[in-house]
């Protein structure tokens, strides 16, 4: 080990920096009290909680229907399974199992979910490191997946699309290819977004090496998602513990061993790639047949049948006065989200609302790694750890 | 100048010098600030259609006077000085940021001499015979207005920010001192007149052709002093907020703005006069008169770079500190100074212009294949 | 001689007045309504933690004085170059420049080795 030039004072000021919560890259409202020296960062604390809006609080006061909106506004980037995570959870509660459409087009519309938000963080990953043209590029192809969602739910961004035991509505005629339009063309795009990307000198430079986390201590501290697979962990939910249609449909787990923010980069567009899979591969697939279960008791009579039969009168009134009620009991329920694990506790003494909801939200969790990833290096690292976590302050504030 | 032929030193020759160089200043002037708006919309437009969206249209005709409009606007805005801000500092930063922008206008040869009413005039506003190391000198003047405003607003980011640019600025002016030896080498001259003029006669006289390495490192070097991506770390929105002019609000963030695009005009017309011909037409013609041709052959030029400027920022992403520190020490001094043996070499032999080319062709090429083939290992390794 | 940086003058001149003009318009026209939060330093939004005039780590200090060596270098190398062009003092120059460039490749690896160009 050669000497190094020591002309330095050993005990120097550390500059307290605050970034966020108004900051051009975190994500939102997130807070970093920086401890610096010169450019590196000697200390990181992510200070949480400027999104708080008291959901599992909000949770109790709610029926299971009026909980569903309140899910979108977790994540926001794939409010489709946030939706899914919870209806699932009250399924489980309740035991009852969705059609197969309801199967079917649940995992598509996850996969649809899980695009559109690995694109939106492609596209702030590159931002975050000067590339504004990649974010532009990538509304192109979440615009399409927008028009997809409004067209089923009459939303673009806050579905609300599921139900517990189904669907809000079926798809409209026509819709399927139009997702298969979609899915024919997006692998063109991807490649096209690695062109960009994927053998840049600048891009390797910025991201190789860099918020590195071995497997033990991603385990540690409880990282999921395609953070965790890009550190050689191959942990994901839909294949450990197949939901949905998961387990019949033909697609590959994404591992990376590069445990860097340049590994998560090809972690999370090889998982692109497999989506789309799955999403082809549901829309062959998609069985027919209703979408709904056939239980009033849970899910809304067809609104026809409410103008001719009482007894669905009956049902409709008391679903939309006061809900439906669940077994005594608690259960939990975790998917595979976009960005990582994403699951619902509920506690319920029986009554039409929970008496307890606890949110496992992924940003949350793997916002711990933040320290751990960024100290020692420098503050440019910073921007490009964050952005290679993929949090939304919405998730993780809750 | 024809004012050295005088045998006097009179008050009319006084007068002449000063009614000639007022014009040419208003000209030149003139033409930086005029053209300023018009590149700053350039620049939002282009970069608007490579990122798939119109970019400023509402303004005028497809959106020619926004960039005024945004000027107009800049006057009438609040003029916040920071409680905590050094204030007599804080106001002479953006003045002292704008005015060596001004200066290096002072030495670009847009244009042949031309003979009015009985005088030779020359195309530029003044020909200095240390042109080049005038340019050196003022530009990097730059950097004091830099790290004054990061100091003196008294903001960490600011700070940072200043820091960032006066490192930068410190290694890159070595690289580009030293990557312009190879031109001065075959032309013999600081003067940037006489360096444009040897161009003359065809683009295959020009200095690119003849200096292919020496273009490519000084054309690095002057992304880094002119602080465009990916060397834009001082003012790195993404992670400084605003950089050194966070603080900085209506005309005074105007001068840091207005002189970031003077200096890359300025930077493009540099690289012009050096390596391509300056004013001079790529294939001999004459359907012009010269005191035409040569401005419009010369701003023809410095677009086609601005242009570059903006396809740069529109792909790439930016570097971190210590990697754009690496850069200039580590990979383009190096280069510089072998570009300066291997230049004196092949001028003491006398050897064709090919000769140049090729020889600078294959260092760009071996360069390129190394640092290929390092990052294939790391990326198989990986 | 001197007459050619006379426009250079003027350019100051002009320089001068021009941001003088603009900044003290844009004092004049532009509104002022000053509170003490617009007024203080922008971090994010949320109270400054301590202040920005502290001793900062200047790790570049030490390229600031490599800057100077190397700076020193580039203006005799300049020189060089210009006046490499006579014939009759040509092939000694060029050793010359060889020996010069030489000596200082083995200052640049010396600094390079002991971890100077290293910037963390």
């Amino acid at each position: 080990m050669q000497k190094t030039i020591e002309i330095f004072p050993e005990n120097l000021e550390l500059m307290t920096l605050n970034m966020g919560p108004q900051h051009p890259s975190t994500h939102g409202v997130l807070q970093l009290v920086i401890d610096l020296e010169g450019e590196v960062v000697r200390k990181i604390t992510p200070i949480i909680g400027y999104l708080h809006r008291g959901k599992e609080k909000t949770a109790e006061v709610k029926t299971y229907h009026q909980f569903i909106p309140y899910t979108d506004r977790l994540d926001y980037l794939s409010p489709m399974s946030n939706n899914y995570a919870f209806v699932s959870t009250v399924e489980k509660l309740l035991g009852i199992e969705v059609t197969p459409r309801a199967t079917y087009l649940r995992t598509l519309l996850c996969e649809l979910a899980r695009i559109s938000s690995h694109l939106l963080w492609l596209g702030s990953q590159a931002m975050e490191l000067g590339a504004a043209t990649v974010f532009l590029y990538i509304f192109r192809e979440r615009e399409i997946i927008y028009d997809l969602f409004e067209a089923i739910s009459g939303h673009r961004f806050t579905v609300s699309y599921m139900r517990v035991g189904g669907m809000a509505r079926d798809i409209p005629d026509g819709w399927l290819e139009k997702v298969q339009a979609f899915t024919d063309d997006f692998p063109k795009r991807v490649t096209e977004y690695e062109d960009l990307l994927t053998l840049n000198e600048i891009f390797l430079q910025r991201t190789k090496g860099v918020g590195m986390i071995s497997a033990a201590d991603a385990i540690d501290l409880g990282l999921t998602g395609p953070c965790l697979r890009a550190s050689d962990v191959g942990w994901d939910i839909r294949k450990s513990n197949p939901y949905l249609a998961y387990g019949e449909l033909d697609w590959e787990m994404v591992v990376g061993t590069g445990c860097d923010v340049y590994e998560r980069y090809l972690v999370r567009m090889e998982e692109m790639r497999q989506s789309n899979r799955i999403v082809q591969q549901c829309i062959q697939r998609m069985p027919d047949g209703p979408v709904n279960i056939d239980n009033p008791k849970v899910i809304y009579p067809p609104r026809d049948n409410v103008h001719k039969s009482m007894e669905d009168l009956i049902h409709h009134f008391m679903l939309a006065y006061e809900g439906f009620r669940t077994p005594e009991g608690e259960v939990y329920n975790s998917i595979e989200a976009p960005k990582g694990e994403l699951g619902f506790y509920i506690y319920s003494d029986g009554a039409n609302k929970p008496y307890r909801l606890k949110i496992r939200s992924p940003s949350f969790v793997n916002l711990q790694t933040l320290s751990k990833m960024c100290t020692g290096r420098l503050f440019a690292d910073v921007v490009a750890v964050i952005g290679s976590l993929d949090i939304v302050l919405g998730d993780s504030d809750r | 100048m024809p004012l050295r032929n005088y045998p006097n030193w009179g008050l009319l020759v006084m007068l002449e010098l000063f009614l000639i160089s007022a014009i040419k200043i208003a000209f030149v002037v003139g033409v930086a600030l005029g053209a300023m708006p018009f590149v700053v919309l350039f620049e939002r437009k282009l970069l608007g259609w490579i990122q798939v969206r119109p970019g400023p249209n509402r303004v005028g005709p497809w959106g020619l006077l926004q960039c005024i409009v945004d000027g107009i606007k800049l006057f009438f805005k609040e003029e916040i000085i920071p409680d905590q801000a050094d204030k007599p500092l804080y106001l002479l930063a953006p003045a002292l940021v704008v005015i060596p922008a001004f200066l290096v206008l002072a030495i670009i040869p847009f244009g042949p001499t031309v003979h009015v009413l009985g005088r030779d005039i020359n195309m530029s506003v003044t020909d200095l015979n240390i042109g080049i190391l005038f340019f050196f000198a003022i530009a990097s003047l730059g950097v004091y207005g830099i790290v004054i405003a990061g100091w003196s607003s008294n903001n960490k980011y600011s700070l940072l920010g200043a820091m960032r640019s006066s490192a930068q600025m410190l290694s890159y002016e070595i690289s580009l001192g030293l990557s312009v030896v190879g031109v001065l080498l075959l032309a013999g001259t600081f003067d940037l007149r006489t360096i444009a003029e040897q161009q003359a006669g065809g683009f295959w006289h020009w200095y690119i052709f003849q200096q292919p390495l020496g273009f490519v490192l000084f054309l690095a070097a002057g992304f880094a002093e002119t602080n465009r991506l990916p060397f834009d770390l001082p003012e790195a929105e993404t992670e400084l907020t605003g950089g050194y002019h966070t603080e900085y609000s209506s005309m005074k963030f105007a001068m840091f703005f207005i002189s970031e695009y003077i200096n890359i005009m300025t930077m493009s017309a540099i690289v012009t006069t050096l390596y391509l011909g300056g004013w001079t037409a790529p294939i001999e013609h004459g359907l012009l008169p010269p005191w035409l041709a040569g401005p419009l052959w010369f701003g023809a030029k410095v677009f086609v770079l601005i242009f570059f400027f903006i396809l740069i920022r529109g792909t790439w992403p930016r570097l971190r500190y210590d990697q754009l520190m690496a850069f200039g020490w580590k990979i383009v001094l190096p280069l510089a100074l072998a570009n300066i043996i291997l230049t004196a070499c092949l001028v003491a032999l006398d050897s064709p212009w090919w000769v140049f080319c090729l020889a600078g062709l294959a260092v760009i090429f071996v360069i390129d294949r190394i640092v290929t083939m390092l990052r294939r290992s790391t990326l198989r390794a990986a | 001689m001197l007459q050619a940086y006379f426009p250079v003058f003027l350019l100051l001149l002009f320089g001068v007045g021009f941001a003088v003009f603009t900044m003290l318009l844009s004092h004049f026209i532009g509104k002022k309504k000053p509170t003490p939060v617009k007024l203080s330093p922008y971090e994010c939004g949320i109270k400054p933690i301590g202040t920005a005039r502290i001793q900062f780590f200047v790790k570049f200090y030490l390229i600031a004085l490599l800057f100077l060596l190397f700076d020193m270098e580039t203006i005799f190398i300049l020189i060089w170059a210009v006046a490499f062009h006579d014939k009759s003092i040509q092939v000694f120059a060029l050793i010359e420049m060889v020996v010069f460039i030489t000596i200082l490749l083995v200052g640049y690896a010396y600094v390079w080795r002991k971890g100077a160009l290293k910037w963390r």
